[in-house]
This record gives structure tokens, C-alpha cells and sequence, in this order.
């Protein structure tokens, strides 16, 4: 293995690659939730900001690719870090104390991070391909708002969508400030603001993006639309 | 002397040897506030060696706190319930009458058990050889302020020289990872002029033995800060961070 093999293969190279892929990530849900908060201001409104995504296609389709890139990064990076790191505490502990020493979220990433790539291969598979392709799944037409009620008036889609949601939120409670830690960016005066943006962040994604299936699911029941 | 005693019950971990299968043993003590949990585990072994039975092995040297030789997981935390001490500092007084309490050894494949609550930390020594010096010519005993150093920065590598090396972020982080402990070792010589000439060689020969050594990676969770008894900050952490991918992006060197 040359020198760049051997510095993604150390501890702290694949803590390099789990936050700047993090970051990234962080950076693409903030133009994703923009993006998909049209859908309050009505039908018209986000079949609009879907029309002007479709007339820069090429360049959707090579974001697409890094994004897909990036997530495998994320995730197949992640999941390697986990076993390894199960493999380095082979016994463990009778008495669990980590309750004591760490919070919640720092220590359910894996859990976390797993229900969330469940979510997201239930939500290319769904939202994803028939935006892109197949189109609605009852008369196969690109009227994309009709398509989000469609999925979101089923009960159990919408929960998963809101569950998921929450566990992204705490996913990127403990991701953000993680993220800065690791690059090396620890500071007396910035640390303390880059965890409360960190949560903040992390309440505004899930708040935002788990809002949606809710209130989706609750006005097709009230008969709202 | 009022001296008030706890009836307590210890569940301590035994394995006979490195390779054999361990298992809690129950024991019922009546102990003094005022002893330590070291003092009690001796009464123990006092009875138990009377009684012509095999006596619970763990280490302690000073017992004051500064060696960093003892080493027990006490219901879960390393070093016991209270922040910032050894488990040589622990007093009973810090349980109740009638507590179940259970002693366990730190926990780590790059730890392993020699036996009962003893453990092989020999690895923090090879990661202290492959870099945790400084090269210094011998000659005449340099004057003093010779080098100026700023109070601050003094006092921040002095801070991160008070980790004792007993291991206690190794035995407390979920992945097994010796960040805090390496990251200290890093931090007291790259933050001073003296360790400035292998700065760079230091942090990268330190973390790939570091990792040859079987501990797990750093996935922040913080663990290690709350249960140093000397209160290493995870800003070390970050600093290797910092001077590791700094070294890897510009050292000339290929070898390592």
C-alpha cells in the first residue's frame, strides 16, 4: 500500500472521510429541505421548483452521481468503522456505564445511520424513481405534487417517513460537531457555537423534512387539499 | 472514633490466565467509610489468603493518584462513579449500605487480561517508543528561559503531560480507541519549541502504531474526557487530528 492507501487505511483517515463526507451531505440536505418546503406553498409552487430543477438536468444528473458517490463513501466507510471497532472491545462490560459518559446520540450512529439508509432506499425507490422515471404509480403522469400526496396519504408510508426523520435529526446532532472535532477545528471560543449550530441544524432537517409526511397524511385524512 | 461500616456486595471479575474463561464471584464485605476501594479489595485478599484461597490480583503502585498503575471498572465507569480520580482515590464512602458493586477489568483486545483485574497496557509503552520522545544532544544543563515560551501555551502542554498513561480512555470509549491517550503524548511536545523538529515524523509513527496495536477508532462520543482522572480535553484530539493530516498531506517522507 503506498502513502495515500495507508493514510485513508489509518484511524484518523477514516475519521476524515466519515466527516468530510458528513459535511457534504450536511450541505446537500440544506438545498434539499429548500427545496422541498415549496410543497407548504402549494401545488403550483413546487411543481414549478421541480420544472426549473428538470431544465438543468445534466447538471442534476453529475450532482446525482457525487451525491451517490459520497453516500456509498458515508455508509460503506461507516459500516467498516463499526465492525472494526467491535473487534477492538471483543469482551464486553457487565455493567454498561456509557450512560454516564456520553450522550445518547454520540453512541446510536450506527443505529441511527442504519434506519436511515433503510428510509433512503425506500425513498429512491419510491419519490426518486417515479419523479425520474416511472412517473405516478396510478396513471404514470409527471404531476410530481400529486405524487408526494399520493405516497403520503398511506398511513404507514408516512410514518416511516417521520421516523426516519427524527433519527436523521439525531444522526446530525452528534454528525455536525463530530465533523468539526475531526477535521481538527476545536476551539474555546468557536467549539461551544458549532455544537448549539450543530443542534439547531439538527432540529431545523428534522422539523423540516418530518413535517411533511404529517401534515400530508393528516389533511388527506381531514379531507384538507 | 465513630467509624459507621457498609455491608456491601462485590461481584469481581476472576480468570485464572490470559487464555482462560473468566466469570464474577460474588463476596459479601463489611468495610469502613473511610477505606478505599483498594484498601477493601486488600482486606479481601488478607481473608481469602487466611482462608488458603487464591487472592484477587490488580495493580496499584502510589496510590495517590498520580501513577496511573491502577486500574478498575467500578459498575460500569473506569476509575469508579467520581470524575477526575484514580480508583486508588475512591472511598467507600461514596456507596450506600446494602450496594451490589461490581469490579471489572478494563476492556480491550490491545488490553488483554494477564489475570482477574490485571491487564497488559504494554501497548501504550510501543506507542511511547515509536515516537513519544524527544531527541535531545547531550551537553552542558541549558540555562533557564533560555527558549521563551509563552505561559499559556506552557501551561496547555503541561496540561496534556498530566495524563498518567493508566488507560482509562482506552477502557471507557465504546471502540476501545487510544486517542485521548496518544493525542496527550502528541500535544505536550508538538505544542513546545523543543519537540518542533519531528513534530510531523512523531504524530505519524505514533497513530500507525497506535492502530498496529488493535485499538479501535475515535467516533467522538467524548467518553474518554469525562473519565480521565487527569481531565485530558479532547482538544488533543483535535490537534492530532490537525498536525496527522498536515504530516500525511507534506511529509517528504514515504516510508511511513
Amino acid at each position: 500500500m503506498g502513502w495515500l492507501g495507508r493514510t485513508i487505511n489509518s484511524s484518523i483517515g477514516k475519521k476524515f472521510i466519515m466527516a468530510f463526507t458528513g459535511i457534504s451531505l450536511i450541505l446537500f440536505l440544506l438545498f434539499h429541505l429548500a427545496g422541498n418546503l415549496t410543497l407548504y406553498a402549494g401545488k403550483d409552487a413546487f411543481n414549478a421548483y421541480v420544472a426549473t430543477l428538470d431544465t438543468v438536468k445534466p447538471i442534476v444528473r453529475i450532482v446525482e452521481v457525487g451525491l451517490a458517490l459520497v453516500f456509498l463513501f458515508h455508509i460503506f466507510n461507516g459500516i467498516k468503522l463499526w465492525i472494526e471497532n467491535k473487534k477492538a472491545r471483543p469482551v464486553n462490560y457487565a455493567v454498561n456505564g456509557s450512560s454516564k459518559n456520553s450522550t445518547f446520540y454520540s453512541r446510536t450512529m450506527i443505529h441511527s445511520g442504519s434506519i436511515i439508509l433503510i428510509f433512503l432506499i425506500l425513498h429512491l425507490t419510491t419519490f426518486w424513481a417515479t419523479f425520474n422515471f416511472t412517473g405516478h404509480p396510478v396513471d404514470g403522469s409527471h404531476e410530481y405534487f400529486d405524487i408526494i400526496i399520493y405516497f403520503f396519504q398511506k398511513w404507514w408510508y408516512a410514518l416511516i417517513y417521520f421516523i426516519a426523520m427524527i433519527l436523521l435529526g439525531f444522526h446530525l446532532n452528534h454528525g455536525f460537531q463530530s465533523a468539526f472535532q475531526t477535521f481538527g477545528w476545536n476551539h474555546n471560543k468557536y467549539f461551544p457555537m458549532i455544537q448549539k449550530i450543530g443542534s439547531i441544524y439538527a432540529i431545523v432537517v428534522a422539523v423540516g423534512f418530518g413535517s411533511l409526511p404529517v401534515y400530508f397524511y393528516l389533511s388527506s385524512v381531514l379531507g384538507g387539499n | 472514633m465513630d467509624e459507621k461500616n457498609l455491608n456491601l456486595t462485590l461481584k469481581i471479575w476472576r480468570q485464572a490466565g490470559p487464555t482462560s474463561v473468566g466469570s464474577f464471584q460474588d463476596f459479601k464485605v463489611s468495610v469502613s467509610e473511610d477505606s478505599s476501594i483498594l484498601e477493601m479489595i486488600d482486606d479481601l485478599n488478607n481473608e481469602l489468603e487466611g482462608d488458603g484461597k487464591e487472592p484477587v490480583t490488580f495493580e496499584s503502585d502510589c496510590r495517590e493518584g498520580i501513577c496511573g498503575t491502577c486500574g478498575l471498572v467500578i459498575n460500569g465507569q473506569p476509575h469508579g462513579p467520581i470524575p477526575k480520580i484514580a480508583t486508588c482515590q475512591l472511598h467507600m464512602r461514596n456507596f450506600k449500605n446494602g450496594d451490589t458493586i461490581w469490579i471489572e477489568p478494563f476492556r480491550a483486545k490491545a488490553f488483554p487480561i494477564i489475570k482477574d483485574l490485571m491487564v497488559d497496557r504494554s501497548g501504550f509503552d510501543r506507542i511511547m517508543e515509536s515516537g513519544g520522545y524527544v531527541s535531545v544532544n547531550t551537553g552542558g544543563v541549558p540555562d533557564a528561559n533560555e527558549i521563551p515560551i509563552s505561559k499559556d501555551v506552557a501551561a496547555e502542554a503541561f496540561d496534556a503531560a498530566a495524563c498518567i498513561g493508566c488507560g482509562a480512555c482506552v477502557a471507557a470509549c465504546k471502540n476501545a480507541s487510544a486517542m485521548l491517550f496518544v493525542s496527550a503524548k502528541v500535544s505536550q511536545f508538538s505544542l513546545l519549541p523543543q519537540g518542533q523538529p519531528e513534530r510531523y515524523d512523531r504524530v505519524q509513527k505514533m497513530v500507525m502504531k497506535m492502530d498496529e496495536m488493535g485499538f479501535g477508532s475515535c467516533t467522538n462520543t467524548y467518553a474518554c474526557e469525562a473519565e480521565c482522572p487527569k481531565g485530558i480535553s479532547i482538544k488533543n484530539i483535535a490537534r492530532m487530528n490537525r498536525d496527522y493530516i498536515k504530516a500525511r498531506a507534506t511529509s517528504e517522507n514515504l516510508e511511513v
